[in-house]
């Protein structure tokens, strides 16, 4: 191949929001048959790009070329009939609907009188679903599959059309490794098929297994492409946010206290079985394990949130019952959820009310609320955890999310928990913020608090734990100590392949 | 308070500043009487009209706050007004003389209470939707309503009561004064005290709340008996007067209530909204009644008018404050 014509080339695109350049002058060509990276931080201008490419928005300065072909994208429609189709993130799928149903929205095939064609929806789906290799039919209803099965019919509606262009958006952000392997798949089935391939991804791993270029973005500016064969994290890391991310081991210098929280045959249905572990003041304990290996589940019995069908839960060694948050907040637990936007912040609100949410029954006088008392409290966790914000007046939804994430922290700091768990301590946050949290946990570990960290990432256990817990499919599988685990023995451990027990 | 909110609370008065100008301009053109528009009775007469919807408004911007919504509430207005009315002329009642007067207050607010606090256990306990809860209780009351007088009004003057509800102190009428209070009051509750934030808490992000340990559905039961508390001071304020209730009266309240709240500002999906933009909301609906009369309009007019300005404020409230321009327009 040389030279081969571009499949999708975009050229000096800017896109101006009032105040904001978003994009300055961004280009990015994808050739046939290629998996081209496109990485940045949050807010680089990913999106935006996307949806400039997408016609949902309309760029000031550039153009579009398909197949060098000056191209005027109007909306995703018109995109989708020049060959250039989205995979999204979030899934948009009618649950109540077929998957045929699905796959052909807004252009089933009609007989006369505006009946549909039902016979051939459902033979052309089939055609589709075949070559994806999938275990269900046209006729299955999109709400009793899994996530990896609905992201199936996503990209199968992507292929109602012959692609040239096929833009992945963090494909693999809820798939398990069985499931990411035919995602892998399909996409080599489309590169063999000599289509253009953009994969939008904050995970190096896939990317340097996937990808043949990788383009980077940092504050909506080009920052370069590279040759994935040619380069290192490192790099990719460096041109992202300007330096390198340090994940390296940290094990706590200061001596460990008692324990704080102990947990005994712990079970929940079908979700977790006899998970016993402890954690002790100055000390981080890291979960790591797949999606659905029951880490949240577990942290969200103790919580109060789900009532435990079986074993124990004891706080400085005494046993406590817990059977809501109120329970465990008095008793010192606190958890910084999955999902701090849907389950830890009320957006609508500032940040002095958000961090005071939970204790601000006690920060009465006389039966108003004490203004005082609770900027007080504000203004000390804001200066402790360096957050950025104008002032306490601020939406906590204007705020980014590595600051949305420490009003989060802060407001359970506030309340002096004997225990804190962190679920996703990083998720959605962008890599220079990320540094700063985990250097907040480790710090919150030498001034004596229990920290529990559940993560997705194995650098990010790696790097913040004391002990890491191993779970899989709802058992714990092993324990390891900062100094014994390996990359290798974690990836076994949590994937069921069961390591020797010689701890 | 910052800018931001000054500019999104402001936009409904700066609505009845508009309205004011409007209908003094047209009036001098098209008024049939050859009274000033902004006559200072006038004013004073229209914020006595608002009291009775915009007492029952107060209740449901809480309620809309908090993420619910409550579609008893002109029933409720009904039977407490029937309990008023009624409990005056019952034997150990009428021996008292004026001392029922404060015995049939406490007994019509007790009935708005007691069906509020119906309303908020069915939905804290059931735990199914507001709007369907209260659009049954909607109809239960009423049939209670129904029940009571069959179609036949219920009376009762008593001539202290509407001594003391025509009455003007300082000015304003007392309906006016209780609007007000009630205002002042329920202002103070949701912005200084606990039970006023977590309201707040709730509407906005119900999980996030339970997960900071609030007690959701204590905060939801109280709501809905403030509503009634509410729904039913309005009955005594405005049956205090009139002193006669027809089963039929208060419907649609509930509608024009909604109407207030939102025409306000207060958002349908909860966690925010305020009180004060709520008696904006209340005074520029009845403003418009009035100015439309003035200049001539009927009442079936009037309605329409009123329609076609909601869809029309709540579509540039969208337009201002739809975030950047992302949004897909279809």
């Amino acid at each position: 191949m040389t030279d081969p014509i571009p499949v999708l080339r975009l050229e000096d695109i800017v896109k101006t929001f009032p105040g904001v350049r978003a994009l300055d002058g961004v280009s990015l060509s994808v050739l046939p048959g290629e998996v081209h990276a496109l990485m940045g931080e949050n807010g680089a201008g990913k999106s935006t790009l996307m949806k400039v490419l997408g016609g949902i928005l309309q760029p000031n300065e550039g153009q579009i070329f398909i197949e060098e072909e000056p191209t005027v994208m109007t909306s995703p429609m018109h995109a989708k009939a020049k060959g250039v189709v989205f995979i999204h993130q979030e899934l948009s799928l009618a649950d109540e609907l077929s998957v045929a149903e699905n796959i052909f929205l807004g252009e089933l095939p009609l007989k006369s009188m505006g009946r549909v064609d039902w016979k051939k929806l459902y033979a052309d789906t089939d055609a589709i679903l075949k070559t994806l290799n999938v275990g269900f039919d046209a006729r299955t209803r999109v709400g009793d599959l899994s996530i990896a099965n609905q992201q199936m019919v996503e990209i199968a509606r992507a292929l109602t059309v012959d692609p040239r262009a096929v833009i992945f958006d963090e494909p693999t952000a809820s798939l398990t490794d069985a499931e990411k392997v035919v995602l892998f798949d399909v996409i080599s089935e489309l590169q063999a098929k000599c289509v253009g391939i953009i994969y939008i991804s904050h995970r190096m791993e896939e990317i340097f297994k996937m990808t043949d270029r990788i383009s980077v973005l940092r504050d909506g500016q080009y920052r370069g492409t590279l040759i994935t064969a040619d380069t290192n994290e490192d790099e990719v890391t460096q041109l992202m946010i300007g330096r390198s991310l340090d994940l390296s081991r940290s094990a706590s210098e200061h001596e460990l206290g008692d324990v704080a929280l102990e947990v005994r045959d712990l079970s929940c249905g079908d979700l977790f079985r006899n998970v016993s572990f402890s954690v002790r003041r100055g000390e981080v304990l890291g979960f790591y394990g797949l999606v659905g290996a029951g880490r949240t589940e577990i942290a969200e019995t103790i919580f109060g949130l789900r009532a435990p069908t079986g074993g124990k839960i004891l706080l400085n060694r005494e046993e406590v019952r817990i059977t809501s948050p109120i329970d465990a907040i008095r008793h010192g637990i606190s958890l910084v959820p999955e999902d701090r936007k849907a389950q830890g912040l009320v957006l609508g609100m500032n940040c002095r009310d958000n961090m005071t949410l939970p204790q601000v029954d006690d920060l009465t006088a006389g039966p108003f609320v004490s203004d005082g008392a609770e900027v007080a409290i504000f203004d000390q966790y804001r200066d402790k955890l360096d957050i950025r914000t104008p002032g306490w007046r601020q939406t906590v939804g204007n705020l980014s999310g590595g600051n949305q994430q420490k009003i989060v922290i802060g407001k359970w700091l506030s309340m002096r928990p004997e225990v804190l768990i962190v679920d996703e301590p990083t998720r959605g946050i962008d890599v220079g913020s990320k540094s700063e949290i985990h250097n907040l946990i480790r710090a919150l570990a030498a001034q004596g608090y229990a920290v529990i960290v559940i993560s997705s990432e194995m650098p990010e256990v790696l790097h913040v734990s004391d002990r890491i817990v191993a779970m899989f499919s709802g058992e714990v599988v092993r324990e390891f100590t900062a100094e014994e685990v390996t990359e290798d023995s974690l990836i076994q451990a949590i994937s069921g392949i069961r390591g020797d027990k010689v701890a | 308070m910052t800018k931001e909110t000054i500019l999104k609370q402001g936009g409904i008065w700066a609505f009845i500043v508009v309205e004011l100008i409007f209908f003094s301009v047209a009036g001098e053109y098209l008024s049939v009487s050859d009274k000033a528009f902004m006559d200072f009775d006038n004013m004073l007469l229209l914020l006595k009209q608002s009291a009775p919807i915009g007492i029952i408004a107060l209740g449901m911007t809480i309620i809309m706050i908090n993420g619910n919504i409550d579609l008893s509430v002109g029933a409720t207005f009904a039977l407490s007004a029937v309990v008023l009315l009624d409990s005056m002329t019952w034997p150990f009642m009428a021996a008292m003389g004026d001392w029922s007067i404060p015995l049939a207050w406490g007994f019509a607010l007790l009935t708005g209470v007691i069906l509020g606090a119906v309303n908020g256990l069915l939905v804290w306990k059931t735990g199914v939707d507001a709007f369907i809860v209260t659009l049954g209780s909607m109809l239960g009351y009423r049939g209670l309503v129904f029940m009571y007088n069959g179609e036949q009004p219920t009376s009762h003057l008593n001539w202290t009561l509407v001594d003391f509800a025509e009455a003007q102190f300082l000015g304003l009428h007392t309906a006016t004064w209780f609007l007000l209070v009630a205002a002042f009051v329920l202002w103070f509750l949701m912005t200084r005290t606990v039970h006023g934030r977590n309201a707040y808490a709730i509407g906005n992000n119900r999980e996030a709340a339970v997960n900071a340990g609030i007690r959701v559905g204590p905060h939801i039961m109280w709501n809905f008996v403030l509503i009634g508390f509410l729904a039913s001071l309005s009955a005594v304020v405005f049956y205090s007067e009139s002193g006669s209730v027809n089963p039929n009266d208060g419907m649609l309240y509930e509608l024009w209530a909604i109407t207030a709240v939102v025409l306000g500002g207060t958002k349908l999906t909860g966690g925010y909204g305020s009180i004060i933009s709520t008696l904006g909301g209340v005074i520029a609906i009845q403003l418009l009644r009035k100015g439309l009369g003035h200049i001539g309009a009927d009442t079936e007019t009037v309605n329409l008018v009123i329609g076609l300005i909601l869809i029309a404020v709540l579509f540039l409230d969208r337009q201002l404050n739809r975030k950047g321009k992302e949004e897909l327009k279809i």
